[in-house]
């Protein structure tokens, strides 16, 4: 393969996945010596229209964006979601549990309507995703094996087992047991147990297991005196975009 | 001069999300100059709402990548406030210490990766690496350090993870913050280089009076909270915003504007050096003396020479809160419950400039209401008056050149757009 022509792209989000890719430092400089970074708008001035990879963040979230990601999923190769709003939906799916024009209202007033919004989708709804680097942010390290796979024409590695099994590799003391509710259980692995290592629940960026036991967890929950409402707000900060759906 | 200009610069680069610059100027008249956000809106505020207060500042921090530990530290303050929680004397050190990172890794970030390619004539950082490599690797290793130094205390810098509301869920090994305080001491040298580089660069002249907004307090140079200050004199609590901060609706801004008094104001690095003058580390004013600033300025471009001065002074007092950290007995203490539920207004100083979250809270421990006002989105007026005035004394330079130096302008701002929009675009061509 040639080098790769790569562009980075962003949707509704806080762009905290493209400075994660900036928080590499100097190894930004060996990654442009094996991939010609033709499009970073949030980093560099020249643009580019012709690419083979696009890693694309943030969730679609008004009409205009739809266009936008379609000429996008026309021109490059491999398409690459980063980071939770990009796969999830993410935290921007939280507003789906109000009407649109309520939270538009809201923030807007009589002005609302200067300002389309839509319900806030992940990139899959709209356009066939190649692969996912999950996590709010992204890892910079789990980026790089993505960025690795692609040029050695591998598909990634992305777990899929929950959270639980990082923290017991860690020797971790439970979450629970601490007195904290944890979505762990139920969510997917390869962040390290981040959050958890660093004594605070695991809040679900990464995404669902492929088969999660949620009725289980629940009940796990409950035990350990946490309301129905603490576990919906937990699994939901991440992960409404479906549930929303399904509530419909 | 009867001369036509039209810009339209879709999607400004090097700024942190998306903003169109828009210039119609027909015939010498002035016709458009807006500085389009087209970010598109996230509502916040509409979804924070019935959220449990334990995630609220997790949810907040997520609003932008850039100063995630100021949002979730204005977030913190609020939830804190309006549920009667006083966090202990070493969770308010150890939040310092994980801001003093923030704030230095994003001056660095925006002097180096942002704004220093226009100084060079450069379209980003990466051709810089042939040019100046050591300049690239200095401002790298010093991201690094200010990036290291948020993991160190909070888990991460883009999107905290040990900072709670009732306290802090981890605290850092001595071994890592003796370690952290060798390098500031040892980044000491690579932060005069940075001033000795931005003293040979030249800043286009330009003035224009505005008002100085940012926090104050008596015994530190403030940044974790304090008073509302405007250069006018004036000092009021944080409480007390609304009567003094309007926010206005335009058509092609997605994030709002702010105006004091009916007019534009500043906040910011540049606003807080003018204010807290006074409180600066004496490493940090000299630094000023050695980039011929003499305060009070009016050149908003300063903002760029400020940053750098903030960050010295910050890496100064984050070596100074180790110090006495690495006296203390460290350990996780237990979380501090809510003792009421209500109404509370959080003040932080952001990078970028004062930070605002506003929230109520019902019995049920949820959120009721939440009101969050954005540096950005304060700079927004000031920089379009200033875009306006700096225009028109460019007009006999060839357009090229004005739209850098307009865009030049708009980069010195160090805008946030993600952050003042929660909801800031320029548009895909």
């Amino acid at each position: 393969m040639d080098k790769p022509r790569v562009a980075f792209f962003s949707f509704s989000s806080c762009e905290g996945c493209q400075l994660e890719v900036l928080n590499l430092e100097d190894r930004l400089l060996n990654l442009v010596n094996v991939v010609d970074i033709v499009n970073f708008r949030e980093a560099m001035s020249e643009r580019s229209t012709n690419y083979d990879v696009a890693f694309v963040e943030g969730s679609i979230t008004s009409p205009a964006e739809i266009p936008q990601l379609n000429k996008i999923r026309q021109q490059a190769k491999v398409l690459v979601t980063m980071g939770a709003c990009a796969h999830l939906g993410g935290i921007n799916c939280l507003k789906n549990h109000f009407r649109v024009e309520i939270s538009q209202k809201l923030v807007y007033g009589d002005k609302w309507h200067y300002f389309p919004s839509t319900v806030a989708q992940p990139l899959e709804v709209v356009v066939k995703v190649d692969y996912f680097i999950p996590g709010c942010p992204v890892d910079k390290e789990e980026f790089l094996r993505v960025v690795k796979g692609i040029l050695w024409g591998q598909k990634p590695f992305i777990p899929d087992y929950p959270v639980c099994v990082e923290c017991k590799l860690r020797g971790n003391v439970c979450i629970f047991f601490k007195g904290m509710p944890c979505a762990g259980p139920v969510i997917r692995a390869g962040c390290n147990a981040r959050c958890p290592s660093y004594g605070n629940s695991c809040i679900g960026c990464r995404g669902l297991v492929s088969e999660p036991n949620i009725t289980s967890w629940r009940e796990m929950m409950g035990e350990r005196g946490f309301s129905n409402k603490q576990a919906d707000d937990l699994l939901e900060m991440f992960n409404s975009y479906w549930e929303v759906l399904a509530g419909e | 001069m009867n001369k036509d200009i039209t810009i339209n610069v879709h999607h400004i680069t090097r700024v942190e999300g998306h903003g169109n610059l828009v210039v119609n100027l027909k015939e010498g008249k002035l016709e458009k100059i807006n500085l389009e956000i087209v970010e598109s809106p996230r509502f916040f505020e509409s979804f924070l709402r019935g959220r449990y207060y334990s995630n609220i500042p997790l949810i907040s921090s997520r609003i932008c990548g850039i100063c995630a530990c100021s949002h979730n530290n204005a977030s913190l303050l609020a939830v804190e406030g309006a549920l009667g929680i006083k966090p202990s004397q070493q969770v308010v050190k150890l939040r310092k210490l994980n801001l003093c990172g923030e704030i230095i890794q994003s001056h660095i970030l925006h002097f180096y990766f942002l704004a220093l390619p226009d100084f060079l004539r450069a379209p980003s950082i990466i051709p810089l690496a042939t040019t100046h490599l050591e300049e690239v690797k200095r401002g790298m290793r010093l991201k690094e350090l200010a990036n290291d130094i948020c993991v160190t205390l909070a888990g991460r810098h883009i999107m905290p993870v040990a900072n709670i509301p009732g306290g802090i869920t981890s605290v850092p090994p001595k071994a890592s913050l003796q370690s952290l305080k060798e390098r500031m001491i040892a980044a000491r040298s690579d932060l005069w280089e940075a001033v000795e580089l931005f003293s040979t660069l030249e800043t286009p002249k330009f003035e224009r009076e505005t008002t100085f907004v940012s926090l104050k307090r008596d015994d530190e140079y403030a940044f974790y909270d304090g008073d509302i200050y405007f250069s006018t004199g004036k000092r009021v609590p944080p409480g007390t915003y609304l009567e003094y901060l309007k926010e206005k609706i335009f058509p092609h801004s997605t994030a709002k504007h702010c105006f004091f008094e009916g007019k534009p104001y500043m906040v910011g690095a540049l606003a807080r050096v003018h204010n807290n003058y006074e409180l600066l580390h004496p490493q940090a004013k000299e630094a000023l003396k050695k980039l011929f600033i003499n305060i009070p300025t009016f050149n908003p471009f300063h903002i760029n020479q400020a940053q750098l001065v903030e960050a010295i002074h910050f890496n100064e007092v984050g070596i100074e809160l180790i110090e006495e950290l690495l006296k203390e007995d460290l350990r996780v203490e237990e979380l501090k419950k809510p003792n009421k539920y209500s109404s509370w207004v959080g003040a932080t100083e952001a990078p970028r400039g004062l930070l605002l979250h506003d929230y109520t809270f019902g019995k049920d421990a949820c959120l009721i209401k939440a009101n969050c006002i954005i540096p950005t989105a304060q700079n927004l007026a000031n920089l379009e008056e200033d875009l306006q005035k700096f225009l028109l004394q460019l007009l006999d330079k060839p357009q090229e050149e004005i739209t850098l130096l307009l865009e030049m302008l708009i980069r010195a701002y160090d805008p946030c757009i993600s952050c003042s929009v929660h909801c800031l675009k320029v548009e895909y061509v």
